[in-house]
């Protein structure tokens, strides 16, 4: 009797999970730890902490604060292409200010406004002249690179000043400093939206701008406080790039940095549609790509093949963002 | 045309039937239709007439019943079915793609070939012609977008002589015209008849009925109540067919006895309000305790007046009085700081956040309110919340994705959004629409109950039933002005119906834009 009973309960328990919105929500966060499990066991010295601060994680958190910033851009239903040659712009600009003496205490938080000021230009063609969020940053995308190598000349310089190194190879609390700057940036970004009205009219934006309107939200000025956040964000890490490359080196700073950004943001489950945020699921999407990246390099497969995988696993993201029920 | 054996009428439709999800739909609707003959198809709202039209031109598939064209009897099973019978629709908007030229819109489907290439000049002179048949002569190279909706509904009707139709449904086609293209198109209806093509036409204008059509079809709650000659109908006789009411009723109006007004002065006074391209001049008064209806046909610009109003829509000119000020309404943010609050019609397009919470959803108009020194204050939202859906009986909880709701919840969640702010003049665009019977019952309560407690309320519906039980007075709008007032002790659907299919008053009603005096 208790058989019959209990049995179809816990069949109908696994019945009725909507497994395709349960692993859009998780999937990320298994393979993660699948690949965690995986190098614990067949990679040396993985579980050494040097190895997880110094290599894994702070390879990953560059990418990760730009992942925020794109992941704020998605929710309003956006995109924003142009983050990786912000990055490069913000950070040759800074290494100019910096080579041509001015002090540190300006040229860092000009290159943080560059990043502010592009983001501004994004979210005015996008909210104000109704570009469509792909063509507007399309410019910066290109242009923006451009305007770093013009600030440069074209070259890379090694840039040899104690406040470059200390971004590059500084510590704060025990952390690296890109992975410090994470953890500030993280939980700022949760305490924001959890606590203020900010999140709420984010979510309402992407989730129905017109419902959003009505209710006297001011949906242009949302939207580009998301670019302007993002640009800011890049504007940043442009700085972290700087450090890490002690050079200003407009080719490569930042490179496909926006196309890491976005497929973090969708291996996390969040549809490009608009309407949901999750800040936890960004970072693990991104920390998951990554490791992948290094795993399948570290034993002995050539980085292109680790890219088709890369690949592979965005579209297996896709697919499940569009079976599962309670996306759209 | 060429048939030899012309005789019976051309289209035949028997005890069709039809249901979606197991609500009837059609029960029992007959319709024929004569050769070289015009046939008006009227109906409510909700009637049965769109289900009866698209299951004879192939958009559904019947239930039951028969349709027989030309004694044959036919099943089609999609528009193109259709169409190789003769059988084709106008549609009110428009379906053709606006930014193709006017001669592929015409031969849409059926390009003329050459060695496998589409003939261009084959086609531009096989679309001029058709056009000529109507007396157009157009630029068919251009965008059929940059032409105006009289010169599309046109190709449209050039499109299906082309076609060779034989049959063609009208949908509403003078809903977005002007009267002297409705002229036009008339001629033409007229011109089509002569030279052997029947239709069928459809429009909520009694006037144009009596004008264009020979005979009528009427349909209430999914049959076929009347077919008659229209000759043999007045407007009153066929109106209370539509309602199924007799005709002795109209001008009786059975309500209890109006609200009183709170104040002496209105909560809410517009004047002269105009907003393009449909509110020309609409002008409203609402009172503290009181429901003010609106009633008027589809594009009659109800809903714009609420818009307008809101700040959701410009207003290009025109006067907003609140509490007898003149606030600056241009945006949402400031209609709701002047305390008004606005239902929209289009709860998903615009209402509700699919995918966001009960609560966060309901409290989204209130959160500048709920904010203090920049932090929303969560448990003064929890308590809101827990409040309103004890209060108005919302099935759901709190934190669950409001899209899981049914419509009549999801509903009460946006009235619920309006009544945290404590509005003043509650706007509502088509409360109903889209619900369930017992929810609809429900929001009409609460919306009585309101006014008894001294909200203003402005309610747009087109269900005739629900503007007469639930209003005080009743403004009506025909083509962006409002045309009429009917107080209550006037007030029956009867009435409300002849005036705005007509634009004229019913004898008993009070014909002039504003009157402060009365009653």
């Amino acid at each position: 009797m208790t058989d019959l009973a209990t049995r179809p309960a816990a069949a109908s328990v696994l019945r009725n999970t909507d497994w395709p919105s349960f692993i859009r929500r998780y999937g990320a966060a298994i393979v993660l730890a699948l690949l965690v499990l995986f190098n614990i066991i067949f990679t040396d010295n993985f579980l050494d902490l040097r190895n997880i601060l110094f290599v894994q994680l702070r390879q990953a958190a560059p990418t990760a604060i730009v992942a925020l910033g794109m992941a704020l851009v998605i929710a309003t239903g956006g995109i924003d292409l142009s983050v990786g040659a912000v990055v490069a712009l913000s950070g040759q600009v800074t290494a100019v200010f910096l080579l041509d003496g001015v002090p540190p205490l300006v040229a860092l938080p000009i290159g943080i406004l560059v990043g502010v000021a592009a983001g501004l230009f994004n979210g005015t063609l996008v909210s104000r002249f109704g570009i469509q969020p792909m063509i507007a940053t399309l410019v910066l995308f290109t242009a923006g690179r451009g305007l770093a190598q013009v600030v440069t000349g074209g070259r890379i310089q090694t840039v040899n000043q104690p406040i470059v190194e200390f971004l590059g190879l500084g510590v704060i609390a025990g952390l690296p400093i890109s992975v410090f700057s994470l953890i500030v940036i993280t939980i700022a970004i949760v305490l924001v939206t959890r606590f203020t009205p900010a999140g709420t009219k984010l979510l309402a934006v992407g989730g129905n701008e017109r419902a959003a309107g009505l209710v006297g939200i001011r949906t242009k000025r949302v939207k580009t406080m998301a670019y302007v956040v993002a640009g800011g964000l890049a504007g940043f890490v442009g700085l972290l790039e700087l450090g890490r490359i002690q050079a200003s080196d407009a080719t490569n700073a930042g490179l496909n940095m926006e196309l890491d950004a976005i497929a973090a943001v969708a291996v996390a489950g969040t549809t490009l549609a608009g309407g949901t945020f999750s800040p936890g699921r960004t970072i693990i999407g991104v920390l998951m790509l990554r490791l992948l990246q290094n795993t399948l390099v570290a034993h002995g497969i050539p980085r292109e093949v680790a890219q088709i995988a890369q690949g592979l696993i965005i579209v297996a993201a896709i697919y499940l963002l569009r079976r599962s029920r309670d996306a759209r | 045309m060429t048939d030899t054996t012309p005789e019976g009428p051309l289209l035949e439709m028997r005890g069709v039937t039809k249901s979606f999800r197991g609500a009837r739909a059609l029960d029992d609707a007959t319709m024929t239709v004569g050769r070289h003959q015009i046939r008006a198809l009227i109906g409510q709202n909700g009637a049965g007439k769109s289900t009866l039209i698209k299951i004879l031109t192939g958009v559904y598939r019947r239930d039951g019943g028969e349709v027989r064209l030309d004694g044959r009897p036919v099943d089609f099973r999609s528009t193109a079915d259709a169409q190789k019978s003769g059988v084709v629709t106008i549609y009110q908007e428009v379906n053709l793609v606006p930014k193709l030229s006017v001669a592929e819109n015409i031969f849409l489907g059926r390009f003329p070939r050459r060695r496998g290439l589409v003939d261009w000049a084959t086609m531009r002179a096989g679309a001029r012609d058709a056009l000529a048949t109507l007396s157009l002569d157009i630029d068919v190279t251009r965008p059929l977008g940059s032409y105006r909706v009289a010169t599309q509904q046109m190709t449209a009707i050039a499109r299906a002589v082309s076609l060779e139709a034989r049959l063609l449904v009208l949908d509403e086609p003078t809903s977005s015209l002007a009267e002297r293209e409705v002229e036009t198109l008339f001629g033409v209806m007229r011109s089509l008849r002569d030279s052997g093509v029947s239709m069928v036409f459809v429009s909520h204008r009694m006037d144009e009925l009596y004008e264009i059509c020979e005979d009528v079809t009427v349909l209430r709650d999914g049959r076929t109540v009347a077919e008659e000659s229209l000759a043999s109908l007045n407007q009153y006789e066929l109106v209370s067919k539509m309602l199924g009411r007799a005709a002795e009723q109209v001008a009786s109006g059975a309500r209890p006895a109006a609200r009183p007004r709170q104040q002496a002065e209105p909560v809410l006074s517009v004047t002269n309000a105009a907003s393009a391209p449909r509110l020309r001049d609409a002008s409203i008064d609402v009172y503290a305790g009181q429901v003010q209806g609106v009633a008027g046909l589809l594009g009659s610009g109800r809903s714009e007046l609420l818009r307008s109003v809101f700040g959701a829509d410009p207003l290009d000119s025109g006067e907003i009085k609140v509490n007898g000020d003149r606030p600056s309404l241009r945006t949402p943010g400031e209609a709701i700081a002047n305390r008004l609050a606005f239902l929209t019609e289009d709860r998903r397009a615009e209402g509700i956040v699919p995918h966001m919470s009960v609560r966060d959803n309901l409290t989204l108009a209130l959160l500048p309110k709920l904010t203090r020194r920049g932090i929303v204050d969560r448990k003064r939202q929890r308590q809101i919340v827990t409040d309103y859906i004890a209060r108005l009986g919302i099935k759901a909880q709190a934190d669950q994705p409001i899209v899981e709701l049914s419509g009549g919840n999801q509903q009460k969640v946006l009235l619920a959004r309006w009544l945290a702010t404590e509005p003043a003049v509650l706007l509502l665009d088509e409360p109903t629409r889209g619900i369930d019977v017992s929810a609809k019952a429900e929001i009409l309560a609460l919306v009585d109950k309101l006014a008894a407690d001294g909200m203003g309320v402005l309610l747009v519906s087109s269900e005739l039933e629900e503007v007469v039980s639930a209003c005080d007075d009743v403004t009506v709008l025909r083509d962006g002005v409002s045309v009429a007032r009917v107080s209550l002790d006037r007030l029956s659907e009867e009435s409300l119906m002849a005036v705005m299919a007509s634009g004229e008053a019913v004898p008993s009603s009070d014909v002039p834009q504003k009157d402060n005096a009365d009653d």
